[in-house]
């Protein structure tokens, strides 16, 4: 049996959810917050996105829509083009191959590899506007998003695991 | 068997497939980060027009978290009422004696100018827009400004915040313009210290404080020193207040601007009929420079 094309409407629309999801992470991370102390830096939300779909769900949220949201990402932040670009696909790279170590884990595994690969990423979006710009760029406020980053992890897989249940339980 | 065979033959090659678009995405990525650094005009168009189809969600985003900020700063002043209380009459006392002098000198310039026939200064030109995008990166500190080319925005003018400096305008589209902070590690600005004339150019470095390069002269200023800025390069008209000399420290002085970043809600883009930060039209390239002087000659 076929099925109607409601419910392949139906399917389709949450299948975007995914995509939908980090898309607005971005968005999240770029409304001026008005806290003191908290405006200078806030944390990676997309790049948790990415990990965390790329783990689950890595057929909704491929390489190529990673390379989006990461282009998306550097058009939003401000960045030189590519660079979050770059670290979004290898980020998903990374996390959609190894895939089948974190089935099953514990949350404390994926929280651990989380912050592996975060520490890459960010010491590479590092590195890479360091060579962009032609000067070392100051190493603390870099750390402080990696740990800002870190922290927000539990929440934002508590509320991305919701989505998950909520959308994407049988399809 | 031979339907397996195929099978995998069809997954191999989908694999190969897959393998194939990732490497071309990194190849991909790669190449934008040489066409932007090589300045090209369409990357900068392709940003400015991403920006602006993303502006009115960021704009409807905006706005509920400045109501947000607004309730809890109410209830924060609500509980501080005693003490602000206290401190604004202090102030208040302060401020006062600052007026009579203030009113001496005024009454003293005016004088003072009908005397040397001063032309005065025309006023600026300026729009005011809110702030839509505050991303917090430690890789630039840049805004998102919900006001573009067609509200009159220019790349280069000058953004403040009150009667202070905030930035000036970097990237302009339709509807939405890029702020580039004087915090920012791209960000100069050619500065004075009002005490004294020396003249500096302030250098962000993505830090809340900035340092102060190419100081000109003799550098005998002290913390608490005004920092204006100065007329040089033609980008910003002089005198604009930007912060106060916070610490010298083996040579390298930094500055604590006035800016509050996260109370930032709207700022004005002011356009002082000077060239900006950055030049409206580039020169041109040193060939067909020569080459119209030889029609001259």
């Amino acid at each position: 049996m076929t099925p109607s094309i409601w419910v392949k409407m139906d399917t389709w629309v949450r299948h975007l959810v995914p995509f939908g999801v980090t898309l607005l992470l971005l968005l999240l991370t770029a409304v001026p917050t008005h806290l003191p102390e908290f405006s200078g830096i806030s944390p990676m939300l997309p790049l948790m996105g990415v990990y965390y779909w790329a783990i689950y769900r890595p057929d909704l949220l491929p390489a190529w829509l990673a390379f989006v949201i990461g282009l998306l990402y550097d058009i939003v932040s401000g960045t030189p083009l590519g660079v979050n670009a770059l670290v979004m696909l290898l980020v998903q790279g990374t996390a959609a191959s190894q895939r089948k170590f974190f089935l099953g884990k514990s949350f404390a595994v994926t929280w651990w590899a989380f912050g592996l690969l975060t520490a890459g990423a960010i010491s590479l979006a590092w590195i890479l506007v360091s060579m962009i710009l032609n000067r070392a760029m100051d190493p603390s406020p870099v750390i402080f998003e990696y740990l800002m980053t870190l922290c927000c992890f539990p929440i934002l897989t508590w509320i991305l695991a919701r989505t998950q249940m909520a959308f994407l339980k049988d399809v | 068997m031979k339907q397996s065979n195929a099978a995998g033959r069809l997954a191999t090659f989908r694999l190969l497939v897959q393998r194939f678009a990732f490497l071309s995405l990194i190849v991909a990525s790669v190449a934008l980060m040489i066409l932007g650094k090589a300045d090209i005009i369409l990357i900068e168009r392709t940003r400015a027009l991403v920006a602006d189809a993303l502006a009115p969600v960021l704009d409807a985003m905006a706005r509920p978290a400045a109501t947000v900020a607004q309730v809890t700063q109410n209830f924060h002043e609500l509980t501080n009422l005693r003490t602000e209380n206290a401190r604004l009459r202090e102030e208040n006392t302060r401020l006062m004696h600052w007026q009579t002098v203030a009113r001496r000198l005024e009454s003293e310039n005016v004088v003072l100018h009908e005397n040397l026939n001063v032309i005065p200064e025309p006023d600026p030109a300026f729009v005011t827009t809110r702030v839509i995008g505050d991303m917090g990166s430690a890789f630039g500190h840049s805004m998102l400004l919900g006001a573009g080319s067609k509200d009159g925005v220019r790349k280069g003018q000058a953004v403040m915040s009150g009667e202070v400096l905030v930035g000036h305008v970097a990237e302009v589209g339709l509807r939405s313009s890029r702020m580039l902070l004087i915090t920012d590690i791209n960000a100069r600005t050619p500065i004075l210290v009002e005490s004294t004339r020396t003249r500096a150019i302030l250098s962000g470095d993505n830090t809340a404080r900035p340092r102060m390069t190419y100081v000109a002269g003799s550098p005998n200023m002290a913390v608490g020193d005004r920092i204006v800025t100065a007329a040089s390069g033609g980008a910003f008209p002089p005198g604009i207040p930007i912060g106060v000399i916070s610490s010298i420290n083996d040579g390298v002085t930094r500055v604590e601007p006035f800016i509050q970043r996260h109370h930032l809600e709207f700022v004005s883009v002011v356009d002082f009929g000077l060239g900006g930060i950055i030049p409206f039209d580039r020169p041109p390239p040193p060939e067909r420079r020569r080459r119209g002087k030889e029609k001259e000659e």
